[in-house]
């Protein structure tokens, strides 16, 4: 277990700033997901902390000590890819004792490790396959075998999941999560996927266009995020936003209504409401009405994409006797589930 | 059945007919061609069978079948020379190709450096140049370092080729870079990446530039001809052509020759061709 820390981290591709001036601690032993949409620099933060980049400007120091100039090999990380990058003509015990390939360590060592990772991991029984003979899974397991067998000082995922099923998925996610509780290891984890950073991390980063936009704990990044970015990019669907113009304690909407908000500011704004805290009521004395266009059963709940007279919203129905499309509905919500951004910026209004 | 239906079925049937007769034209010109390819072999085969008397008659079944020839071609010491120094030649040529050929690609496939594309199409455009051409710089080039009558004199010319490195360079290409950042994170140098990650992945493709590299070598007759005048120094193309003498050729001996030196590269074919087809397919594909 260790930290690590970025400070002020550049990366250029040539005339293209990918990752602009970012800044992080990661506490040691501590689950960190970066998330952002593509081309964010999410993985090239990843491939910098890993020395596959070379870093434009800035530090990364790993337990307190820079390690900007150093090799790969040198920086005590393991990294587990996307593609797994097992090697097909290598069997499961090969691949996994890979990692130990240039650790010198006895014979009895090494297998020991090998096994003891491989029964973590519930590859015992499969050793000696090659991984022609291996499901996506289990193949992603090999990866995180090779990886957990040199007890790096840091874990780096880069989007290991996003080749497997829906289902494979969520099992593999649930694992890596057990995984953490286990090895109490300090992982930096990048995905696009909103639902597994939410799921896995102690702390979130979400990243856009080179930049940080929010770090903060699963629930902090939902409930309070720190701009309409964060606020749309997590969660779906996504928040509603509306414009509106501010003044008084009260919101009025560009579609005529007008709302009461806990906040003194004044001028343009964006209203935001998560489609869970929007919910169909009596069209009368509403501060919100329309008509239904689209409704998305779910099981659970209906989504219900309602029309407001030139904004539409999504809102939470009940997974039986929703409204149908083409009924018009009220839409009830609680004031404190409220949120508002600056038109202009973007960023929250507390 | 309707009207429409029964020009539906006759036109369903002249089609089939058509497709048959395209089909029984495509296997008339691959037999005719397949027949071409085989013809020389089946008389090679025969005339080396046969005694002197008989080589002119064209027919596949000698009328009088003899292994004298064998026997003759197998208990000549210089036989045996030329065979040996054909497989020398023909081996180490194609392991240093396989080393350098698949070194050099990985490079240019792998590497991003200042000029590559440069080295690259520099490295490409050797192949225009004709075999013809660099035969006499080659064979100065011996003379001065006293390379004549040597096995580094035969071999020096294609210890390492443009197609090998292109070949290789294609293939690499395919291997995806995870592969490689995944070692060098483990801690393995850049030469045991190539070594140890990258060249097993492209298996096929050393296969094939083994494959081609070696008949290339065991059938090479113009530039071993120049280097060579000592009779033990010979390969196996060159030694045979010391079966025609002025006076008489002895095309018994040559075909028999010819039959015993094709052996080695049928079963390297046999056994290797599905790595050959895989690795032109390939590197067409996916460069």
């Amino acid at each position: 277990m260790t930290t690590l820390t970025l400070r002020d981290l550049v990366k250029d591709f040539g005339r293209t700033r990918v990752v602009d001036g970012i800044g992080l601690d990661v506490a040691a032993g501590e689950f960190i997901v970066l998330v952002g949409p593509s081309g964010c620099g999410k993985s090239t933060t990843l491939r910098m902390i890993a020395g596959l980049e070379e870093v434009t400007a800035g530090t990364i120091a790993i337990g307190g000590r820079v390690i900007n100039d150093l090799e790969p090999k040198d920086r005590d990380i393991a990294m587990v890819f996307q593609n797994y990058a097992i090697y097909p003509h290598l069997t499961v015990r090969q691949n996994i004792g890979f990692g130990l390939y240039t650790q010198r360590l006895a014979r009895a060592e090494k297998a020991r490790r090998i096994e003891e990772a491989a029964a973590i991991l519930g590859m015992g029984e499969f050793l000696e396959r090659k991984p022609a003979a291996l499901s996506g899974g289990q193949r992603q397991r090999v990866a995180i075998g090779r990886a957990m067998v040199r007890n790096p000082r840091v874990f780096l995922f880069d989007e290991p999941l996003s080749n497997l099923d829906a289902q494979l998925r969520t099992q593999m996610r649930i694992e890596i999560k057990k995984l953490h509780a286990r090895l109490a290891s300090t992982i930096v984890y990048v995905t696009h996927d909103q639902v597994e950073a939410m799921t896995l991390a102690d702390r979130i980063v979400i990243m856009k266009e080179g930049r940080i936009q929010q770090v903060g704990s699963p629930a902090e990044v939902y409930h309070a995020p720190a701009n309409s970015f964060v606020a749309t990019f997590i969660g779906a669907p996504a928040m509603n936003l509306l414009p509106g113009t501010a003044a008084g304690g009260w919101v009025r909407l560009a579609t005529g209504s007008e709302i009461a908000v806990a906040t003194g500011a004044g001028g343009p704004v964006l209203l935001g409401i998560r489609p869970e805290d929007l919910r169909p009521a009596a069209a009368g004395g509403a501060a919100l009405a329309g008509r239904v266009t689209v409704a998305e059963p779910l099981g659970p709940g209906t989504l219900l994409h309602v029309d407001l007279g030139g904004a539409e919203v999504i809102a939470t129905g009940p997974g039986r006797g929703a409204p149908a499309p083409g009924a018009t509905v009220g839409l009830a919500f609680d004031p404190a589930a409220l949120h508002l951004f600056d038109a202009a910026t973007g960023a929250a209004i507390r | 059945m309707t009207a429409a239906s029964e020009a539906l079925l006759r036109a369903d049937a002249a089609g089939r007919r058509r497709a048959g007769l395209g089909a029984a034209l495509r296997w008339l010109l691959l037999f005719a061609g397949g027949l071409a390819m085989v013809a020389p072999l089946a008389y090679m085969l025969a005339t080396s069978l046969k005694y002197p008397f008989e080589v002119f008659n064209l027919n596949l079944v000698p009328e009088e079948p003899t292994l004298d020839n064998y026997r003759e071609v197998l208990l000549d010491r210089r036989f045996g020379w030329w065979f040996f120094n054909s497989f020398l030649v023909a081996s180490l040529t194609t392991v240093s190709n396989l080393f350098w050929d698949a070194l050099v690609g990985y490079t240019l496939a792998k590497f991003r450096f200042r000029f590559r594309q440069v080295v690259f199409v520099a490295v490409l455009s050797t192949l225009m140049i004709p075999t013809e051409m660099l035969v006499i710089p080659w064979y100065l080039m011996s003379q001065q370092f006293g390379w004549l009558n040597s096995y580094w004199g035969i071999m020096f010319p294609g210890l390492m080729t443009a197609f090998g490195v292109f070949l290789m360079r294609q293939f690499f290409q395919t291997v995806p870079d995870d592969f490689l950042e995944a070692a060098r994170i483990d801690g393995l140098n850049e030469f045991l990446i190539w070594w140890r990650v990258a060249m097993p992945l492209v298996r096929p493709a050393l296969a094939a530039l083994a494959i081609f590299v070696f008949l290339g070598n065991w059938t090479a007759f113009i530039w071993p001809l120049i280097v060579t005048n000592d009779q033990t120094m010979y390969t196996l193309p060159v030694g045979l052509t010391t079966f025609s003498v002025e006076q008489s050729v002895q095309w018994e001996m040559i075909m028999t020759g010819a039959a015993v030196s094709v052996l080695p590269t049928l079963v390297v074919f046999l056994v290797f061709q599905r790595f050959i087809i895989r690795g032109v397919v390939m590197a067409g594909l996916k460069g």
